[in-house]
């Protein structure tokens, strides 16, 4: 073999072989592996091998047995809840910005639309994680139910409590939810401009508190409370897809989820629907500000050649050129993370031809406020499921709002108390 | 009795040197680990750790979710172990009793134990779904207002469902072996002297099955701690707010959802003594009253 080799001579050295583990199945995996295909045949330098590793949190588990082992992939996609056990572990990544930067590439922060720049970013803004797929909530709605009711989609949760028993009438169940952390805590608090924990969201420590028990999301879950009790609101479990499937069976007239869902939806839903913004409480902010994203990023694990890294530089590459990423966009549905990007779609047509498509990147570039980078939480994983608990406590009853958002505080803080000892 | 002493010769201890180094490798090893990583704090990459002695204890016990939990699960251990071994129990009988297409009934109700814990819970998630399930709009249809989604009760109800109707079948092959084996003879002498069917099973047959019985006991016991976790994460994944997490289920999230590895550990390792204090029970006090 290496005496075959040899009549190549030296120009045909070896490729860099590095893997890369994600958490994207079905139509998604079919998209990454053919970016991947595309990028092995676009040079010679690198040759990457993505793997399939399973669901978010399988795909982190199996990162960080691997990681344990020393037998690490270079690149691991790993999601929003799961970003603080990742970039607070001493030394277990290589600094998306810092690599780049150092291999060559060069590295803009401000090439990045707004909403994705600062996520998986340090307190300094350095980002330690490259966005990959970036998704942010939006309102789909039924239009054969809007216009039978004779409503229009609400901006304001106050003009959805105006349309909600219309849409009753109509025989419509109007609005159901996918993932309320997310949504109706997350995104609700940087939708309007409030601080969802001390020490700047997370991002200056890990030695920080919950502000979930405000008047305000205290004041959103009774009204919700209120619209599940008069009909207004579907609660399918917490299940994502079974609210999902209460829109697309036109149960519910409205549907809360990711712009990320678009691509699928228009597959399943065989109605016409629209997409826009998440709503707001008008009495809580007057001009509301952009969400910011869900989804996951792309980290370099540490410990690997400097050649390996210079070959991960040129795949982090290629994945933020403008064409990557508008193909990735137009084929799953999530947000193009790029300026250069969201322009080529727009040079494009692509949105005269499916202008639901941008109301993501819309929100997103919403202008920002002090409150809208994200958030920085150690075992969010745990909160996001102590919030679920409580939620359906306080919706069948079990519990009051107080009560509730009283136990998502203290055990919330709890949480956050075992991760700070255990990372410091 | 007379003890019959053999030159000791060392050859039978290395025949079972391999058998022990593969429990040391695949068990006690692990569980060592285990009792390790309980005592400490330590970032998910293994980076940095600290031993805090009981610390991961004592917050397992403070946590209202984890006493939550455990007391849900022994509950629904109970209702699912003596649930399925009755059920299973009956048509035992029956089968036992039935003489004609007695092959196909038999071969009916054995067939649910090639579906794996995991399958049937789809299946049961299908069922229940409230957009599509027959068994949602039953039972909404006789008046009672089930909502899986929503209802704590409602859930535990149809997961310990679940979870009896996947156990039924291995109950029953072993039930009906038992009942089989019992001799004729015996039978018909029963039946001579005593008239009451119920009476003749309950102090003849179920007494002459009492081995088998024990056995299933702690097998099912086993089944409903560990085994039901498939069922569990593909229905309710421990909700709502919590109703139906067994302590597995609540160990997988903390351990391998939320990358709290000393905190998982703690708890995987009381749950094990948990179990081996109920199967220590289960030996010394329930197998005194089973005559082989």
């Amino acid at each position: 073999m290496a005496a075959g080799m040899g009549f190549m001579g030296t120009a045909q050295a070896e490729p860099t072989e590095i893997t890369f583990w994600h958490a994207m199945g079905g139509r998604l995996g079919e998209v990454v592996d053919e970016m991947t295909a595309e990028f092995n045949a676009s040079q010679s330098d690198v040759k990457l091998t993505s793997i399939y590793k399973g669901g978010y949190e399988d795909t982190m588990t199996a990162g960080i047995a691997a990681f344990r082992a020393g037998e690490h992939p270079h690149i691991i996609q790993v999601f929003d809840a799961g970003a603080a056990t990742i970039i607070n572990a001493p030394g277990a990544v290589y600094p998306v910005a810092d690599l780049l930067k150092e291999h060559g590439v060069g590295f803009d922060v401000e090439a990045y639309i707004p909403g994705v720049r600062y996520f998986y970013a340090d307190s300094d803004g350095k980002m330690i994680g490259m966005p990959f797929n970036s998704s942010t909530p939006l309102l789909y709605f039924n239009k054969e139910a809007l216009a039978k009711a004779g409503v229009e989609a609400p901006k304001t949760w106050e003009d959805f409590e105006a349309i909600a028993p219309k849409l009753v009438e109509a025989g419509y169940v109007p609005l159901s939810q996918s993932h309320s952390p997310w949504i109706f805590s997350e995104n609700f608090h940087s939708r309007h401009n409030l601080q969802m924990a001390t020490a700047n969201n997370g991002f200056d420590s890990t030695d920080v508190d919950i502000l979930y028990n405000n008047e305000h999301l205290k004041g959103h879950w009774a009204k919700v409370k209120g619209w599940l009790d008069k009909g207004w609101y579907g609660y399918y479990g917490r299940g994502w897809g079974e609210n999902q499937d209460a829109f697309v069976q036109g149960k519910t007239a409205m549907w809360l989820g990711s712009s990320g869902s678009f691509g699928g939806l228009r597959k399943s839903a065989e109605f016409d629907f629209g997409t826009t913004y998440l709503p707001y409480w008008q009495s809580i902010i007057e001009e509301p500000k952009g969400t910011f994203i869900g989804g996951a990023a792309l980290f370099a694990f540490s410990g690997h050649d400097d050649d390996e890294y210079k070959a991960v530089a040129k795949f982090f590459e290629y994945m933020t050129k403008p064409e990557t990423q508008f193909f990735w966009h137009k084929e799953t549905g999530y947000v193009p993370i790029t300026t250069g990007a969201y322009d080529l779609a727009k040079k494009a047509g692509y949105y005269n031809e499916a202008p639901d498509a941008e109301v993501g990147i819309l929100q997103l570039s919403q202008p920002g406020g002090e409150w809208t980078k994200g958030y920085r939480l150690g075992y969010y994983v745990q909160i996001r499921e102590v919030m679920y608990k409580n939620y359906e406590q306080l919706l069948n009853g079990e519990a009051s709002v107080d009560e509730a958002f009283q136990a998502i505080e203290s055990e919330s803080n709890e949480l956050l108390d075992r991760f700070h000892d255990t990372y410091n | 009795m007379k003890r019959v002493q053999f030159e000791r010769s060392p050859i039978p201890y290395l025949f079972l040197l391999p058998q022990i180094g593969i429990i040391f490798v695949f068990f006690l090893w692990p569980a060592l680990q285990a009792v390790y990583q309980s005592f400490l704090l330590e970032d998910a990459f293994g980076l940095s750790s600290q031993f805090v002695w009981f610390r991961n204890y004592e917050d397992m016990v403070l946590d209202r979710d984890w006493v939550r939990s455990a007391v849900f699960t022994l509950v629904f251990s109970a209702i699912v172990a003596f649930g399925s071994l009755g059920v299973a129990l009956l048509l035992a009988v029956k089968a036992n009793e039935a003489i004609h297409g007695a092959t196909t009934y038999k071969t009916l109700l054995i067939w649910a134990y090639a579906v794996a814990p995991a399958v049937a819970g789809l299946i049961g998630h299908v069922l229940f779904n409230p957009l599509v399930g027959d068994l949602h709009f039953l039972l909404n249809g006789l008046g009672w207002d089930f909502d899986r989604g929503t209802d704590g009760l409602d859930a535990a109800f149809m997961v310990s469902l679940i979870a009896i109707w996947k156990q039924v079948s291995v109950n029953f092959i072993f039930f009906l072996a038992g009942l089989q084996s019992i001799p004729k003879s015996v039978q018909e002498a029963a039946v001579l002297d005593c008239r009451s069917p119920e009476k003749r099973f309950w102090t003849i047959t179920f007494p002459l099955l009492a081995p088998t019985t024990f056995f299933l006991l702690v097998i099912n016991i086993t089944y409903a701690f560990f085994e039901t976790f498939g069922i569990i994460d593909v229905t309710t994944r421990g909700g709502p707010g919590g109703a139906t997490n067994t302590l597995v289920y609540k160990v997988y999230k903390d351990g391998f959802l939320g990358a709290d590895l000393g905190g998982s550990s703690a708890q995987s390792v009381v749950l094990l003594l948990m179990v081996l204090a109920l199967t220590v029970f289960q030996f010394r006090f329930v197998e005194r009253k089973v005559h082989y």
